[in-house]
């Protein structure tokens, strides 16, 4: 298993997430966060004080996949999130060493795979 | 008594009352969210202990015959002041409405010690301002004083509101030095759209105050309700060009701002000028103003929220163009430069700085005052943390996670996170 962390565009979010639900992956997390990765700083006036803003807000998406459903996932958002101006963001591919689905206590592969949708409905 | 007078002024009354919570938004908006409630309370506070010691004591110093300089002690305790005319509205009606006016004006002083001030000192700060420097300003232009009778127009309290504010301010920020970091650090506002919401709130009241000052529904209050619409309505257009030309960006905190600034300089004008006036001397205002502000930024004075840029300087360009502007034609009275009256200038030249200079002398003193019985500034660790946790117990947006409900002695008291946050005891 690998989870993949992407930090991208918040506006590029709700592409993300279509772009993922299209590719069937339909387990994640986002956290809104705020970071600097070499784009131009945004300039703010507020009466006599000008300041720099170094950190712009970003969204960070953490999903645990299985390997073989990575480069599906990676190529998602990355057609989804890429504008090609500076701060698009990065994607990060890490090992995982063990995964617990906490309602039933599957474990790695069978606790990322996608529940099947009765079950998801509770029927 | 006419009728008609009765209802405007208890109307106006409401609407200068309603400007001094607007000024807690106006200026709540524009620190950061550790001191929202702080500097909220920092306004709200001059409703009760200047609503009071107005009623007790202000009341009598600043509009009881007396002398040239305070009024005597006969109104004490409202003494002889009850429903009979005073003009034509009843003298406790009056009152009322001059009260409003002491209230808005030991605000105003606040935004320039905001985020560091110890909130006990404050308040007695605010108490002793409003009886000792505001009452006796009060009374040289409208109670009778010398400078009523030496001819300084103050239509609404230019000199005796803005100028006087202003002066306390730089003074205030002096004596209680810059907040810790200041210049270090940049400090955002934390809700501009306070700032924007507080601005019109003031303006809406700013009727009440600019047009009540005719004391009556009639022509002088139309005169001045419009020129109160039409003055700030310039220096806004004016303040966001300059927005424009200095960062190519309109700002809504410069928008907040030049309507303020706007309705600063109209004050003393409001009942003297014609229309076409109130918009020149609405657009002439933001100039000095604005540049004050930016430079003011770059200095080690921390007047937090720029009252001396906006009140002082703005208070300053409003009453001496009104000796510029005022016009005979309009208010039947008097005219000024610019109808062929230099002289006039000369009078409020004056009138300025004798406000100046005695709101600057007396805020110290009371400042060195208070400051010997209560330490003026919170304790560097209560600034770090934020007034609104440290002054008040409380958070102006406190989420409510990790709050444990502290149950009453006696009963169990619960391990439970509660969803409450806990009133009594501040944070747990």
């Amino acid at each position: 298993m690998k989870l993949v962390v992407a930090v991208i565009r918040p506006e590029k979010l709700a592409d993300v997430l279509e772009a993922l639900f299209h590719a069937q992956v339909l387990g994640l997390t986002i956290n809104r966060v705020q970071g600097h990765g070499g784009e131009t700083d945004r300039v703010e006036n507020y009466r006599g004080t000008t300041v720099k803003m170094e950190l712009s807000e970003k969204v960070r998406v953490e999903i645990g996949v299985s390997d073989h459903f990575v480069e599906p996932t990676v190529n998602a958002i990355i057609r989804a999130a890429r504008t090609g101006v500076v701060g698009d963001g990065k994607i990060f591919v890490m090992p995982v060493e063990k995964v617990y689905r906490i309602r039933t206590g599957e474990e790695d592969q069978a606790a990322v795979t996608p529940v099947p949708e009765e079950v998801a409905a509770g029927r | 008594m006419v009728g008609a007078d009765v209802a405007w002024m208890l109307v106006s009354t409401a609407l200068v009352l309603l400007m001094t919570p607007a000024l807690g938004f106006f200026y709540g908006g524009l620190v950061r969210s550790k001191n929202a409630l702080n500097t909220l309370m920092m306004s709200v506070a001059a409703l009760g202990f200047v609503g009071v010691t107005w009623a007790v004591l202000g009341y009598s110093l600043a509009f009881a015959p007396g002398g040239a300089f305070v009024g005597d002690l006969s109104r004490l305790f409202l003494a002889g002041v009850g429903l009979e005319p005073q003009g034509t509205i009843p003298h406790l009606l009056f009152m009322a409405y001059q009260g409003t006016f002491a209230i808005i004006t030991v605000a105003l002083i606040s935004g320039a010690i905001v985020e560091r001030m110890r909130f006990s000192a404050y308040l007695a700060f605010l108490t002793l301002w409003a009886l000792f420097i505001y009452a006796p300003v009060a009374h040289w232009v409208w109670g009778g004083g010398w400078l009523a009778r030496m001819g300084a127009l103050d239509f609404a309290g230019g000199t005796v509101v803005h100028v006087n504010a202003g002066a306390a301010a730089l003074v205030a920020a002096l004596v209680l030095g810059p907040r810790k970091d200041y210049g270090r650090q940049a400090f955002l506002p934390h809700n501009v759209a306070f700032t924007v919401l507080g601005a019109g709130l003031l303006w809406f009241g700013w009727f009440g105050f600019n047009a009540g000052s005719a004391l009556a529904a009639n022509a002088s209050a139309s005169l001045a309700f419009t020129n109160t619409m039409l003055a700030p309505a310039a220096t806004l257009v004016m303040w966001t060009l300059l927005d424009l030309a200095r960062t190519g960006k309109a700002t809504a905190v410069g928008a907040a701002t030049g309507m303020v600034v706007g309705l600063v300089a109209i004050t003393p004008a409001a009942g003297f000028v014609g229309p076409m006036a109130a918009i020149a001397l609405g657009g002439l205002a933001a100039i000095p103003s604005y540049y004050a502000l930016l430079w003011r930024a770059r200095t080690r004075l921390d007047d937090s929220l720029d009252v001396v840029a906006a009140h002082g300087v703005g208070g300053t360009v409003g009453a001496l163009l009104t000796g510029v502007f005022a016009s005979k034609a309009w208010n039947g009275t008097v005219d000024g430069l610019l109808y062929g009256n230099p002289g006039q200038l000369g009078t409020q030249a004056v009138a300025i700085l004798a406000a100046i200079a005695y709101s600057a002398v007396g805020t110290l003193i009371l400042l060195k005052l208070v400051g010997l019985v209560i330490p003026l500034r919170a304790d560097a660790n209560a600034e770090g943390l934020g007034l609104d946790i440290s002054q008040h117990g409380e958070e102006a947006y406190a989420s409510g996670e990790g709050a444990i409900l502290i149950l009453p002695k006696g009963e169990a008291s619960s391990s439970v996170p509660a969803v409450m946050v806990e009133a009594a005891g501040g944070r747990a």
